[in-house]
């Protein structure tokens, strides 16, 4: 039996997918011990009930302006002093750029230990055993943890959300946090991207370009099969270096390493850096106009071919197929 | 303006580095190791700001001896003196480890700002920012793609899943820095020639009076498991399409 804490976080469209994995990770380590949801923002009853019906036994809401938007110095000041009292084995949390930054200052805190950017989880001897990439997942390495509740960031889209169950309730109290003194910290301004852009390592598709895509514009095409297919743009190193796309769109050891269920790489020629960025998607598709480039060694499936004849076809096809 | 910037040596993202054979550690030989490059960012707004406002830039560093060589590179970048902790084993030891040693060695001066990279390509932690931070008990903002000075606070921005933010933070205070804050130099001839003459300050856990407990224990590596061979599609390019679309829809499941 292990008490697992559980923090989640929402997004425009209420609690995020990552945080629903988290639980139902949480849910199935805990091995009949309880899972505490906590919830930090403003107007966090849907996502509390929510909470309730995909696996939490008890949920601790912090309803407060000095939360939302999301202010390191103030959720710092609240959960510190919770964590000492929970009594929780573990916390886990969501990766995220808040969660990242929230997880590091927790751990040192609380004098715990902590593995971000969890793949996988397993009970052996006694422990929870974490496997985590290292060099951007050139390998990956397992550990275990000291302290307590010593802290776990999971990786989007690995691991499976618990089936909503309708009838499901849980007990929903208050998180009661002392004031915090000055805050140095002031949120000044938090501007959300178009809503239909989904944030890259939460996708569960992504279309990326590199050099062979010759310009920005061009990227127009992957824009338009990413709509068919509900998928991110990412980009290669090169194609951000030529100012072709942002840097926040870069995949790879020098960008974001990311996972999703498809990864279709068009015209990426795949250095090491990319493919360390990359190869733990489930399926890689590659098009690319050099049979030998070094991609096509990671690709499940490759089309060799000009991506500008390619990638509108293919974004006809699966309008048609998923029509 | 005083500032401190950490930094690390790590290999080079362009090697391909693997793991030993017996899964005791990462095969290192022939392997490139350069000054992390996230680190480049810190070291450079660092050496940024005080030509704009005057001050001083002290690197900081912990690692085997070999470290120096990165070390250089900040220092020929413009980094003004270095303050060091050699220790074979500490530099891979955990991130709450190094974060502990690094805020010992930095809180035996006062700065006003703290910048490192937002993480390391190696151990890919993001934690020793954040984590020097709260042992410091200073506020922190990560991924800074943006740094103005005013006055006794900086105001940063930061893409966080999508939304763009905007903080004002209150100095003393630390700051990771990821790609689009600057362009970093190249250090220049002159610079690469006085980086050796720049004082470097080498301390020892001692020194510190630290007897670091590490709180993540490695119980093993294990390489990315291989790739299945994959299939390159044939036929007209008209087939290939449809086909994938098969594959991807009715075999993979994926879309």
């Amino acid at each position: 039996m292990t008490n697992i804490w559980v923090y989640l976080e929402t997004g425009s469209a209420g609690l995020t997918k990552p945080s629903l994995e988290v639980l139902g990770e949480a849910k199935r380590q805990a091995d009949g011990g309880q899972v505490t949801a906590l919830l930090l923002g403003k107007g966090l009853d849907e996502a509390a009930a929510l909470a309730a019906r995909y696996g939490a036994d008890k949920v601790l809401v912090g309803d407060d302006d000095r939360y939302e938007p999301f202010n390191l110095e103030s959720q710092v000041h609240a959960l510190v002093p919770a964590l000492q009292a929970s009594g929780a084995d573990f916390l886990f949390m969501p990766v995220s750029t808040h969660g990242r930054e929230l997880s590091s200052r927790l751990a040192m805190a609380l004098d715990s230990g902590l593995a971000v950017d969890v793949t996988a989880l397993e009970s052996k001897d006694g422990a929870l055993h974490f496997t985590r990439p290292i060099f951007a997942g050139k390998a990956f390495e397992t550990v275990t943890l000291e302290g307590t509740p010593a802290i776990a960031t999971l990786r989007p889209n690995l691991f499976q959300t618990m089936d909503e169950d309708a009838a499901a309730s849980a007990s929903v109290e208050a998180l009661s946090a002392d004031a915090p003194g000055d805050l140095r910290t002031a949120v000044k301004e938090a501007v959300a991207a178009a809503l239909d852009k989904i944030p890259l390592q939460e996708a569960k598709v992504i279309v990326a370009g590199g050099r062979g895509m010759k310009g920005s514009d061009e990227f127009k095409i992957l824009e338009d099969l990413a709509e068919v297919l509900g998928a991110a743009v990412g980009a290669s190193r090169a194609a951000v270096d030529a100012g072709w796309r942002d840097h926040s769109d870069q995949v790879g050891q020098t960008g974001k390493t990311v996972s999703p269920v498809l990864y279709i790489a068009c015209g990426i020629s795949g250095a090491i850096q990319h493919l360390a960025g990359m190869s733990s998607s489930r399926y890689i598709v590659a098009v690319n106009k050099d049979a030998e480039a070094p991609i096509f060694k990671v690709a499940d499936y490759g089309i060799e071919g000009d991506l500008f004849e390619v990638v509108p076809m293919l974004t006809d096809e699966f309008k048609k197929a998923l029509a | 303006m005083k500032i401190a910037v950490m930094v690390k040596q790590v290999a080079d993202t362009a090697a391909k580095i693997q793991v030993l054979s017996d899964g005791s550690g990462m095969d290192y030989s022939g392997v490139q190791l350069v000054l992390n490059p996230y680190d480049e960012y810190a070291v450079e707004e660092a050496i940024k700001l005080k030509e704009a406002s005057g001050g001083e830039v002290v690197i900081f560093n912990l690692g085997p001896d070999s470290a120096d060589e990165a070390l250089k590179t900040a220092l020929a970048m413009g980094g003004d003196r270095a303050v060091v902790l050699r220790d074979p084993e500490l530099g891979q030891a955990d991130a709450s480890v190094r974060a502990e040693i690094l805020a010992a060695m930095i809180a035996r001066e006062e700065f006003d700002i703290i910048f490192c990279g937002k993480q390391s390509v190696d151990s890919d932690t993001h934690q020793v920012g954040p984590a020097v931070a709260q042992k410091l008990g200073m506020p922190a903002a990560t991924f800074i793609t943006s740094f103005v000075l005013d006055g006794t606070s900086a105001t940063v921005s930061r893409e966080a899943e999508g939304v763009t933010e905007t903080l004002e933070i209150g100095l003393p205070a630390l700051f990771t820095c990821t790609k689009g804050l600057n362009e970093p130099r190249y250090p220049s001839l002159p610079g690469i020639m006085q980086a050796a003459r720049k004082p470097k300050e080498v301390l020892s856990l001692a020194d510190l009076g630290l007897t670091p407990a590490a709180k993540v224990k490695v119980h093993g590596l294990s390489s990315p498991p291989p790739r299945a061979e994959g299939r390159m599609l044939a036929g007209e390019t008209n087939e290939k399409v449809s086909e994938l679309v098969r594959l991807l829809r009715d075999e993979a499941h994926a879309v």
